[in-house]
């Protein structure tokens, strides 16, 4: 299979010691050391007040990578479709509401409840860029990436048309954390098109292989430990490759027998 | 589109397991809602609990796997030939070509609810909890997909209500793509306390049995069902259907209520007729998303009537199975290939009186026609929009 071929146009990142892509590219590329800094997500300056009120870390995280990449590419997001990919929703959200069940007489929140689904970041996207393209979220455990890639980059070659990947991760507290400990918030977005514009900064040729392809990894170790340890903290072999402008292929998880194999140009 | 063939489909709802139950239920008017009887949930409301899920086990190697939601998407398998059917497209195309996509909203959850009610003193969560296989999003897509040794891309699509209407457009791309020949897809979600409370802290619960586009209804009632469908790029046995068409769009207008005129509904349903190259009047009769909450159905009847006009046959079909949320959309598409094999139009069940200020052609009794083209609607928070286009075997 020849595979599908997106052109990137614009990157969103934040994630622990990368404060956002443009900040984190010396990183990425080896020239200045990581520095371990928790992630810090900045509020929804785009969502109108009630929803900036309610925005949970998913949110909020999601959002900001999301506008990252939509200003480099330039790009209006009112017409933008938009495919948002995680591991798990908001964490904080699911554990009061779980609290809140396990009481005599539950009294749930119903904006806690609105916010409990897995596309509210979806929603609060198309809301703040009054947008009413398709969008989709997706989850696939710890390979919701390689789920959004190639959910996005089908879109973007069948649709001809411009499409927007989320892929963002937010731990739970505990108790959940100790069932699924997630170290930090980690976010990308990657904004693409399907054919180079001004604004291009690499195509990508995405296929599936099997699991037998070695997997690419990271040249810094903390890097490394990080990319094991968030699913879409995955993606950090491509945004280094990205960050120094090398070409060839990355190979990224996906599922226990199937791996992405992104070749770069 | 190019249209893909639906060679197996099945459902499991509080109507009953397997499409000749649930044929039998439409066909006799009767409903699978009855006052609740889940856990311990204390308000009056109406359920579509299904029949036997508790009993269920899974096979030992899925063991881990076990909760309420896998339970019941085990028993939607084991219905109408399905687990062949699927065996039949792994051998045909391999297993690497055969993707699995399935909506759910709330996935196996009840298990983390049921968790935190047994915390030790340190408030530690019970040992026998499985986050991942349990309680992940992608819990119901991984069990499927091991049960039936499918290797192809797998994933859940969770956009509330219209989660699994909107898998049949990632089947539709990616064997469009050429990624894979074959997918099954479907949805299933399961009873739990989040959406009991949930929506009635929302006040959408209704404490009655819920009356899609009734002049009194006053909320919904929720379900839970498991519905599979095999789409595949090329039939070689008779098809049960067609998909036709796919239509997405979002509303971009508020977390929890529909665009008051429908605008985002109107987009999907378009972009679904455009996909099937179909004008509007070729569609038969609609299966509409009809949750009865006051303003889900006002904003959908101004929808479909601003795309089809006011004739178009239509019902909503929850009054039978209750709204199963993340499953609805492959319910709702169950339901229509059943509608067209048996030339049946379900009439909308507990509406006895339609609201007036509604103008949709609403049927509140079974019709007896040729049913050749379907559209079903599915809308959930978050302003997802999905709406799909099916045929006729023949």
């Amino acid at each position: 299979m020849s595979g599908l071929t997106v052109w990137i146009d614009g990157i969103g990142l934040l994630g622990p010691g990368l404060p956002s892509w443009a900040e984190s590219r010396a990183v990425l590329r080896g020239t200045s050391p990581w520095q371990s800094a928790a992630t810090a997500l900045p509020p929804p300056a785009r969502l109108p007040p009630a929803e900036r009120r309610r925005a949970g870390a998913a949110v909020k995280l999601a959002l900001a990578v999301a506008d990252e990449a939509v200003a480099q590419a330039q790009l209006n997001p009112s017409t933008l479709a938009t495919v948002f990919t995680s591991s798990s929703g908001e964490g904080v959200n699911c554990h009061l509401l779980c609290e809140t069940l396990a009481t005599p007489a539950p009294m749930v929140s119903p904006t806690r409840f609105t916010n409990s689904v897995h596309n509210a970041a979806s929603g609060c996207w198309h809301i703040a860029v009054a947008s009413r393209a398709s969008s989709t979220s997706l989850c696939a455990f710890d390979g919701s990436l390689g789920a959004g890639l190639l959910e996005a980059a089908t879109s973007v070659v069948l649709g001809r048309a411009p499409v927007l990947l989320v892929a963002s991760d937010s731990p739970y507290p505990e108790p959940l954390n100790t069932v699924r400990p997630l170290p930090d918030h980690f976010g990308l977005a990657l904004l693409l098109s399907p054919a180079a514009t001004a604004h291009s900064i690499a195509s990508m040729t995405i296929a599936t292989t099997d699991g037998t392809d070695p997997l690419s990894g990271c040249a810094d170790p903390a890097l490394e430990t990080l990319r094991r340890a968030i699913p879409a903290a995955a993606a950090l072999p491509l945004l280094a490759a990205l960050a120094t402008a090398k070409r060839g292929p990355v190979v990224l998880d996906y599922l226990p027998r199937t791996r992405l194999r992104i070749e770069l140009a | 589109m190019t249209p893909l063939a639906i060679t197996a489909a099945t459902l499991a709802t509080a109507l009953g397991a397997g499409n000749a139950a649930t044929l039998a239920a439409l066909q006799t008017s009767r409903t699978g809602l009855a006052p609740v009887r889940f856990m311990d949930f204390p308000l009056p409301t109406f359920t579509g609990e299904v029949e036997g899920v508790d009993e269920i086990t899974l096979p030992p190697h899925l063991a881990e796997f076990d909760c309420r939601n896998n339970r019941l998407a085990w028993l939607g398998l084991q219905q109408d030939g399905l687990l062949a059917a699927v065996a039949k497209a792994r051998t045909r195309w391999g297993a690497r070509r055969v993707a699995v996509f399935l909506g759910t909203s709330t996935s196996g959850l009840l298990q983390t609810e049921l968790a935190y009610r047994h915390r030790d003193a340190v408030g530690a969560l019970p040992g026998d909890f499985h986050y991942g296989p349990t309680q992940n999003t992608f819990s119901v897509a991984d069990f499927v997909a091991r049960a039936l040794q499918l290797d192809g891309p797998a994933w859940v699509v969770s956009t509330a209500c219209s989660s699994s209407a909107k898998v049949f457009g990632n089947a539709a791309r990616l064997i469009d793509a050429g990624l894979i020949d074959a997918a099954l897809v479907g949805g299933v979600d399961s009873l739990c306390l989040t959406t009991l409370y949930g929506f009635n802290s929302l006040e959408l619960l209704s404490s009655e049995i819920c009356r899609p586009w009734g002049a009194t209804r006053d909320g919904l009632s929720i379900g839970e069902a498991a519905a599979f469908a095999l789409v595949e790029r090329t039939p070689d046995t008779p098809p049960v259907g067609w998909l036709l068409g796919v239509g997405e769009s979002n509303d971009g207008y508020h977390m929890s209520t529909p665009h008051p005129e429908g605008l985002g509904a109107i987009a999907a349903m378009r972009a679904a007729l455009a996909d099937a190259g179909l004008p509007p009047h070729e569609i038969d009769y609609i299966n509409l998303h009809g949750t009865a909450t006051p303003s889900n159905d006002a904003s959908e009847d101004a929808a479909v009537s601003q795309v089809f006009g006011t004739r178009t046959p239509c019902s909503s079909t929850k009054g039978a199975t209750g709204h199963t949320l993340g499953a609805a959309g492959g319910v709702e598409a169950a339901i229509a290939l059943l509608a067209m094999r048996h030339g049946l139009m379900p009439g909308g069940l507990n509406t006895q009186q339609p609201d007036p200020a509604l103008r949709m052609n609403y049927l509140t009794a079974n019709r007896s026609a040729p049913v050749h083209r379907v559209l079903s609607n599915s809308f959930g928070f978050g302003g997802s929009n999905a709406s799909l286009v099916l045929g006729a075997a023949t």
